[in-house]
């Protein structure tokens, strides 16, 4: 077990979320109120383990076992079709680590140690390594998740409480990108090169896809959902894109995008614990009685746009930098996908908050109160935080980022 | 060789037998004296299995018997499997009325086949060992005299059974034709030599007849039908030693018999393990008692064993005896498990009658899940490491295609095992349940704690018995 560079944050980012998640879900959990805080707990501890772990045998099993928290957390605790999301969630997860787990054998078998530093030092066949990248890719895409095996997140998000949507677009997502960054990259440098172009197309359509997936969605949490597996194609391609700005880009938009889409499923949430309903038709006018919950919510949209000033900002400028010294056409559309987030984001912001207050139901619900506060508070510290102060994390990444980048570009000969 | 020294390494084989003839003259005069001779029953088999583990190793009877590393791993886990089903099985029965004390007295006689099995020098042990554990189980499978059901599946089993003997029986005789000898050592000989057709033909046959015995598909169709009707506790012994002791002895006639001709039996090892993992996940599918449903588990799961074991290497026959191990832990807790469940009376059976177990019988119930977890291969649980070695093995045999199927394969299977958390977890529970058997409860749970954590202890110690009982068998 240990951390570095670019596993310490996703520590602090899952040991940051949990406490708030257990906040969130203080009033809307009401049965098996034990349970569920055992799941969190482990849950916690596993991916904290997935982060820390040096064995590559000990990363399976920590990536693997955080599924069944999950998929209880999904199934016991989610709304209406919370088996079907839960069990697409597991089985999904499931087959693409599966086939990680046959290249990790493989991996053991030809280099003789488990240990991940290690195996980061040896040298892979080059032809070997394009089929342990396939089979990582396989596992990690679908985590992370790229188009076109996404389909399983939107109705994960729907489906799962408030608090589980948080981590599973908060953390779990980011085990995809950390495993392209850990293992991807440095291990398989020359499969990883052979196959940018496929990550960036791939990334590409998540982008520009996926973005106008979620301007047709008429429930507020799958929109959240659609627009995170937009962003999350950003992170890709500026993992992939083998250079210090867009690696740096690609975590920072990992954290960013834990702490924004976090609060926006927080914010789904609060409107969701009054009303009980995500339809984006039934609300409308919110801010005539939710003042302090629209400038909130104003606040984590914009982030969720790149607004600069807000951490999403700082993320989407660096990865587009890096992709563009990579590839100047896949920037050149990703750009659109920018553009294309602002039109589904402030369309739902105006949707949602402003206008007449149209439904009768709404005339009775209540603003913000302390205990939300004191969720989003944080939240909205840190956003603005990373938004003016991004160095205060690659000061933190800097070593890490340029050793992984120096090992690529050695390897490919770049 | 003398015959005394002969007979000290068949020690462990005379006490069972003297055993079970004793105890069967006692029941005799005395059929009350049920736990007297249960009790009894379970002294012979640990005293057996400590026997076996301090004898001492060498060939007995021409070769008929042998008492090795390999044979010494299997004796003590049958032994002990066989120990545990006793008193399973003991309260289950008593429970439902029935006061038999040929349970015990059958047990010990299965064990002794099995152990024959695990030590068979030459074809006429082998068979000897595989009929009179077979004989035993067919008996056992209807004990509960009462249960047409029981009665339906013993009989299944005996007829079917017995044409795999048939099967077994036709392959040896060719064996022993082309070979000129019954001597697995013997035939080792002949069978490094080019074109001889005859002895592969016999050895297709002999594959047969112990794929039947393992419950490997294409030969796997009894397997359902008679852990279906056959009593749990009975299940829970039939699902899990007699099973290590049949790999053992398919491990023995490939690589003591057949060493020579590994790339001749690897790909009929494959294609059975692969048809065991596939047709193991797909009709489990459809499966709503759960004894059918494990049925299937096991065949996919032997699948595991078995691709292990195709690997023809040293490593893969180590991983077919860790798996062996692990995976019969699963299967004895899961089945103690569901022996220890009723309601008003009834047994609970199938998923549906599992709805809602974790408010009413939390300990169970999360022994279940970590049980079925476990034979899904998810870490941290023992199962996880037991396909690990499997499929490591079979990587480093050069047989990867096959291995991402097998994992591809677990993926379909993983469904069922979720629905059945998915049922004890998420949904509401119909009824109240009765109070569970405490063996059963304490086998079950003990089972389950075994699977997590103290496999990650265990591990290491397992993994070196293994290790000198693979090395037994001398291949590369």
């Amino acid at each position: 077990m240990g951390v570095d560079g670019i596993s310490v944050l996703f520590v602090l980012l899952t040991a940051f979320l949990m406490p708030l998640c257990i906040a969130a879900s203080w009033r809307s959990i009401e049965n098996r109120v034990p349970e569920y805080m055992i799941a969190f707990l482990v849950l916690e501890t596993l991916v904290i383990g997935v982060f820390c772990a040096l064995d590559i045998v000990l990363f399976y099993v920590f990536f693997e076992f955080g599924l069944v928290p999950m998929f209880l957390i999904i199934g016991i605790w989610g709304g209406a079709r919370r088996v079907y999301a839960a069990f697409k969630f597991f089985l999904y997860t499931l087959l693409g680590s599966v086939l990680m787990l046959a290249a990790i054998l493989a991996m053991i078998g030809v280099a003789g140690t488990s240990s991940i530093p290690e195996l980061m030092a040896y040298k892979f066949d080059p032809n070997l390594q394009t089929w342990l990248w396939l089979a990582f890719f396989a596992s990690f895409a679908v985590k992370m998740p790229m188009w076109p095996v996404h389909t399983w997140l939107p109705d994960a998000h729907v489906e799962a409480p408030t608090a589980g949507s948080v981590i599973l677009a908060g953390i779990l997502l980011k085990m995809g990108g950390y495993g392209f960054m850990r293992f991807s990259l440095p291990m398989f440098p020359n499969a990883s090169e052979m196959f940018t172009p496929l990550v960036f197309a791939l990334s590409v359509i998540a982008v520009v896809y996926t973005s106008l997936v979620a301007f047709r969605q008429t429930d507020i949490k799958k929109l959240i959902a659609y627009s995170s597996v937009a962003h999350m194609g950003f992170v890709t391609m500026g993992i992939f894109s083998g250079n210090a700005a867009g690696e740096q880009g690609a975590l920072f938009q990992m954290i960013s995008h834990g702490v924004i889409s976090g609060a926006l499923f927080l914010c789904v949430g609060v409107v969701y614990d009054r009303m009980h309903t995500r339809e984006i038709a039934f609300y409308g006018g919110l801010v005539n009685r939710m003042p302090w919950y629209a400038a909130v919510f104003m606040l984590f949209t914009m982030g969720n746009v790149g607004l600069p000033g807000t951490s999403g900002f700082v993320g989407e400028i660096l990865t587009m930098t890096g992709v563009y010294q990579a590839s100047t056409w896949t920037a050149i559309v990703a750009a659109t996908g920018v553009i294309l987030s602002a039109v589904y984001a402030l369309t739902l912001y105006r949707r949602v908050i402003f206008g007449e207050l149209a439904n009768p139901k709404l005339a009775a619900i209540e603003d913000l109160d302390w205990r939300e506060w004191v969720i989003f508070l944080p939240l909205i510290v840190s956003t603005l935080y990373l938004g003016v102060q991004p160095n205060s994390v690659f000061n933190v990444t800097a070593a890490s980022v340029d050793q992984l980048v120096s090992v690529y570009r050695a390897a490919v000969g770049g | 060789m003398t015959f005394s020294t002969d007979i000290g390494l068949a020690f462990p084989e005379l006490i069972l037998a003297g055993a079970a003839l004793l105890l069967l003259v006692w029941g005799a005069f005395a059929p009350r004296m049920t736990a007297a001779i249960a009790a009894a029953a379970v002294v012979a088999l640990l005293g057996a299995a400590f026997a076996a583990a301090t004898g001492p190793l060498g060939r007995a009877f021409a070769g008929g018997l042998i008492a090795d590393d390999a044979a010494v791993f299997a004796k003590v886990a049958i032994y002990a499997a066989s120990a545990v089903a006793i008193p399973l099985g003991q309260s289950w029965f008593e429970r439902r009325g029935v006061k038999n004390f040929e349970f015990p007295v059958l047990i010990v006689l299965a064990a002794l086949g099995m152990g024959m099995m695990a030590s068979a020098g030459d074809l006429i042990s082998l068979y000897v060992g595989i009929e009179l554990h077979s004989l035993a189980l067919y008996i056992l499978a209807a004990m509960h005299r009462e249960d047409g059901k029981a009665s339906e599946a013993g009989l299944k089993y005996f007829v079917l059974g017995a044409l795999s003997s048939g099967l077994l029986l036709y392959g040896s005789s060719l064996i022993y034709g082309f070979a000129g000898s019954t001597v697995f050592a013997d035939i080792a000989a002949v069978a490094g030599q080019p074109g001889n057709t005859g002895l592969l033909f016999g050895l297709v046959f002999l594959i047969c007849g112990l794929a039947f015995k393992v419950s490997a598909a294409p030969f796997h169709m009894w397997t359902p039908d008679v852990y279906e009707g056959a009593p749990t506790p009975v299940v829970a012994f039939f699902a899990a030693a007699p099973k290590l002791a049949a790999m053992v002895l398919f491990a023995r006639v490939l690589a003591e018999g057949f060493a020579g001709a590994i790339p001749q039996w690897q790909q009929v090892l494959v294609a059975i393990a692969l048809i065991s993992i596939f047709v193991g996940a797909f009709a489990g599918l459809a499966q709503k008692n759960l004894k059918r449903l494990w049925a299937y588990s096991s065949i996919a799961n032997i699948g595991y064993a078995v691709l292990g074991l195709a690997a023809g290497t040293n490593e893969g026959v180590q991983a077919m005896l860790v798996f062996m191990v692990l995976y019969m832990i699963d299967v004895t807790g899961f089945f103690a498990c569901l022996a220890a469940l009723s309601r008003q009376g009834r047994a609970m059976e199938t998923i549906e009658d599992m709805a809602g177990l974790i408010k009413q019988q939390p300990g169970i119930a999360l022994a279940m899940t970590a049980f079925s977890l476990s034979a899904l291969g998810l870490p941290p649980f023992s199962g996880f490491f037991a396909k690990i070695y499997v499929f490591k093995a079979a990587i480093d045999g050069g047989l990867t295609w096959a291995a991402v199927l097998g994992l591809v394969g677990s993926v379909v299977a993983a469904f069922y095992y979720l629905r059945l958390i998915k049922v004890m977890w998420f949904d509401a529970a119909p009824g109240a349940t009765d109070k569970p058997a405490f063996e059963a409860r304490l086998i079950g749970v003990g089972l389950a704690l075994f699977s997590f954590p103290v496999v990650v202890l265990a591990l290491r110690g397992l993994d070196q018995a293994a290790a000198r009982a693979a090395a037994a068998f001398g291949l590369a």
